[in-house]
């Protein structure tokens, strides 16, 4: 048992429990009808849920709802949080209905979705609530019944009593509950007492998928509903000079054209605020076709964007960014990173004296790994609904992280926060791009103009060309050798455009005597954000693929040498601040080691590659193994070891990880966005290569550490050696290492 | 505008929109059958895979003015009653095939149309016949195993 004081619940539950006069908790939401992708078929009156906590509701009839507080993308928060709940509050989860918690923080206090940080994040508090809700239903069992509590037991929606003649349903007890005081101190269960947190759990919402039902922003309907699109400049660099919507305007279906700027001047941005362009041509019309046709005679003028600063609220306080003027061209990025690897760098973190170990070094090892934009290309364009009346502001809103929109919305749509209502729609994936709500203002803005419900919808097109895409890359690993072949200083300088992605306290640093991590950044007025695992999606390939030269060149098995260095750093670790638990490391890759018997190595049919990394508070390494035909890669097998500390629901964490494998293939084969004068050269995903069925791995088999650690995520951190694991397998088909992405273009050459 | 005749899921149905209207739209904006997904525009997602005739199409480059007398299956019609599933839809639950599910419509589609000309698809002819069909969640090794177990539930 781990016993806790509940903080956390006292403070939200009895907030509401106040709101609520007697306490009897009502689920009402204004516009709960119009709420798309309503998860499961409920019958009866909204009046009838009583709330018990804030993310429980019981009917009468024992219906018991979860909410998932977070945002739905695809990492399947709907299925494993509640589980959470489920464990604590005794309940039968075949039975359970779960629904996406609407915008509502104070209620929900964690809403984020992003970071990998969900499952961490509502660990404690999920299991709370359930284990709150339970003693309460215990509780009110207890005063029905006049017996102490010692002799109840809650079991699959049920409170019993030891003598067996009594028995009451949750639903039975749920209003009764309601009113009690919610207990000082909950006792939750250890790891050894679940019977359903660790029991693989198939997607709630699985049936509302395979069937098309209204889930998504992009299904959004409302009585009344306009379509809106909006039209950006062709280039970064640009902006709106005029524009003549005359011809457009005569178009069927089209009610209005007008320009919108999305923040206002002097807005002081937050970190999720980025937005491409700020001055925008709205086309406003009856349907998608009718709108995408009339925004083609928009006939707009443009001019280029001077130079200018911006203040941005970020992670680390108050900072002027630089936006600079010109159009930028992919060629001049490529220039302009090898100029700056030559520049003296911010020196991130120095142990020992490289500079001597460099000067007395046997040999010296240089390689230099770049990578270029990447767009993130989720399944479902942007979209978004808005309805703005006097009365309040609601949004059908696709967000990763909703309470970081509220200023924005406060500011430039100069709505109170009281009156913003915000439903989560699932996302049809985000990888980073919907923790950018710019979309969500501009809906706003569109919506209050016309003073209608309005669906803001994005082409392929104006999505891929809008930016937010994953900065451009470049970084060189220098070791210096002694005559055995051991390391005995390392240097790594990296950045990107415009941002940089050392992670300077980040295996290997602790293991080198001498060590050097210096970074750079330039500045660019291409927009970008962060995406799956931001900078180790880079950084980690360029490390594990050096690696993987370093244990080469030492005559070394690469897992074992990796394995020799974390050793070495555990024992005796150099410098401070160092990032990794070094045994947790250790652990993924003898899983994987055993797993893919690697032993066994380079089969004659396909040759294999490892990379291992540790980000976002989880570890992962993979084998891949490939073999090229006809110069095309093929990858036959990827066995996967992840330690995520203890895995909720197996099921939903296996196909986390397959997911990121294929993913992490894709990009590093294929991915890459372009600019040719600031503009986006692919534009649709005829352009955009994506990785495809026939391109996939033949097989992926994934591991986990057993362990029962707090869970923590896998959205981002099986991404990034992927990479790697494949820069690594395709040295040992083709003997040639890869050093910049996408990998596809050396194959073929 | 012109007014069309449509046969969607076994129902005639009559809109009046401009005949150059691709049938996603008018099965999206003017129909409600909105689980066939926009996803490019330009016939190279998959996510508004439709059946013409059986045959799987993308339903987002098709003038609705072609399409004349065909038939056509959208994923609200591959069941004759609400509610029930197809083997195939059975089979992606079954192998929990979803991330975040946008294309997932789509490429039961293309299965279910691969599954017509082909009861008991090889591995190859799975990538081939749906190659044409994205997914960003990288689910293809699951929609794989699902297909051959839907083929192997339909033998049964």
């Amino acid at each position: 048992m781990e016993n806790l004081q509940n903080n956390y619940s006292r403070r939200s539950f009895l907030k509401i429990s106040s709101l609520s006069g007697g306490g009897m908790m009502i689920g009402f939401s204004w516009l709960a009808n119009l709420v798309p992708g309503k998860v499961l078929a409920e019958t009866g009156a909204a009046e009838d849920w009583v709330k018990i906590t804030g993310f429980i509701e019981i009917r009468p009839d024992n219906q018991i709802k979860l909410f998932c507080p977070n945002p739905e993308f695809g990492t399947n928060v709907m299925t494993s949080l509640p589980m959470m709940i489920a464990e604590e509050l005794e309940v039968d989860w075949e039975k359970v209905i779960v629904q996406q918690a609407d915008y509502d923080t104070p209620r929900f206090k964690s809403q984020f979705t992003g970071g990998s940080m969900a499952m961490a994040m509502t660990w404690t508090p999920l299991r709370t609530a359930g284990a709150t809700a339970r003693m309460m239903l215990l509780q009110a069992a207890a005063n029905e019944w006049n017996v102490p509590v010692s002799e109840l037991k809650a079991s699959k929606g049920m409170v019993v009593h030891s003598s067996g003649t009594k028995t009451a349903t949750y639903g039975q007890l749920a209003s009764a509950a309601s009113r009690l005081p919610q207990p000082e101190k909950v006792t939750l269960k250890k790891a050894e007492e679940f019977s359903l947190i660790g029991t693989p759990q198939k997607n709630k919402v699985g049936k509302n998928i395979v069937t098309g039902d209204s889930l998504f922003t992009i299904d959004y309907k409302h009585e009344g509903m306009l379509i809106a699109m909006v039209i950006h400049p062709p280039a970064f660099g640009m902006t709106l000079r005029s524009f003549d919507a005359t011809e457009a305007l005569k178009m069927p279906g089209i009610k209005a054209v007008f320009d919108i700027e999305v923040y206002k001047n002097g807005y002081q941005r937050a970190a999720f605020d980025t937005r491409a362009f700020n001055k925008l041509v709205a086309v406003v019309g009856n349907s998608t076709w009718e709108v995408m046709n009339a925004r083609k005679k928009v006939v707009a003028q443009w001019e280029l964007t001077p130079e200018y600063k911006e203040t941005v609220m970020g992670w680390g306080g108050i900072k002027e960014e630089l936006v600079p003027a010109g159009l930028e061209s992919s060629d001049d990025h490529i220039l302009k990173m090898k100029e700056m690897q030559k520049k003296p760098a911010k020196v991130l973190r120095k142990d020992g004296d490289p500079e001597a170990a460099f000067k007395s070094a046997k040999k010296i090892i240089e390689r230099t790994y770049s990578a270029p934009f990447l767009s993130h290309n989720p399944m479902e364009p942007i979209s978004c609904f808005a309805h703005i009346t006097d009365e309040k502001a609601f949004f059908a809103a696709p967000i990763q992280i909703p309470e970081l929109m509220k200023q924005n919305i406060i500011a430039n749509l100069g709505i109170p926060a009281d009156k913003i209502e915000m439903t989560l729609t699932r996302m049809g994936g985000g990888f980073g791009r919907r923790a950018y709500g710019h979309y969500i203002i501009e809906a706003g803005h569109i919506s209050k103009k016309m003073k209608a419900p309005v669906k803001l919808i994005y082409t392929r097109e104006d999505d891929m060309t809008n930016g937010v895409y994953r900065p451009m890359y470049m970084v060189t690993y220098k070791a210096a050798l002694d005559e055995k072949n051991n390391v005995t200083a390392l240097h790594i300088k990296g950045g990107g455009i415009p941002e940089g992605s050392v992670h300077e306290n980040r295996f290997p640093a602790g293991v080198f005597e001498n060590y050097l991590a210096e970074g750079w950044e330039t500045p660019s007025n291409i927009t970008v954000g962060a995406f799956r695992a931001p900078g180790s999606n880079f950084i980690a390939s360029a490390e594990q693929s050096f690696l993987d030269e370093l244990a080469e060149i030492a005559g070394k098995d690469p897992i074992d040498y990796r394995i020799e260095l974390l050793k070495k750093a555990k024992a005796n670790p150099v410098g401070k601040n160092n990032e990794y638990d070094a045994d947790r490391y250790i652990g993924v890759l003898e899983l994987v080691k055993e797993k893919s018997q690697w032993s066994k190595t380079n089969s004659k049919i396909a040759r294999r590659g490892v990379a291992a990394y540790f980000c976002h508070n989880s570890y992962a390494a993979h084998v891949v193994d490939v073999t090229v035909k006809n110069g095309q890669p093929v990858v036959e097998r990827v066995v996967s070891a992840m330690d995520c500390g203890l895995v909720v629901n197996p099921e939903g964490a296996k196909n986390m990880v397959e997911g990121a494998v294929i993913d992490g293939i894709g990009n590093a084969l294929f991915g890459g966005m372009r600019f040719d004068k600031g503009v986006p050269v692919q534009k649709n995903l005829n352009q955009y290569r994506i990785i495809r069925h026939r391109e996939a791995p033949k097989k992926i088999e994934v591991h986990f550490v057993k362990n029962t650690i707090n869970p923590t995520g896998l959205g981002e951190p099986p991404f990034p050696p992927v990479f790697a694991a494949l820069a690594n397998a395709l040295y040992k088909a083709t003997g040639k290492r890869f050093y910049n992405q996408p990998f596809i273009n050396d194959i073929k050459g | 505008m012109a007014a069309m005749n449509l046969k969607i899921n076994g129902k005639k149905y009559e809109v009046t929109v401009d005949p150059n209207t691709p049938l996603l739209w008018v099965l999206r904006d003017h129909l409600n059958l909105i689980g066939t997904k926009f996803g490019c525009g330009v016939g190279a997602c998959g996510a508004c895979t439709v059946h013409l005739n059986g045959q799987a199409t993308r339903s987002c480059l098709l003038p609705v003015s072609a399409i004349g007398a065909m038939e056509i299956t959208t994923i609200e019609g591959i069941v004759p009653e609400d509610g029930k599933l197809h083997p195939v839809q059975k089979a992606w639950l079954e192998l929990d095939v979803a991330q975040c599910g946008y294309c997932q419509t789509g490429q039961i589609m293309s299965a279910i149309s691969l599954l017509k000309s082909k009861p008991a698809p090889t591995d190859e002819e799975i990538e081939t016949a749906m190659t044409g069909n994205l997914c960003r969640c990288g689910t293809y090794t699951r929609i794989k195993a699902a297909i051959h177990q839907a083929a192997k539930s339909a033998t049964k």
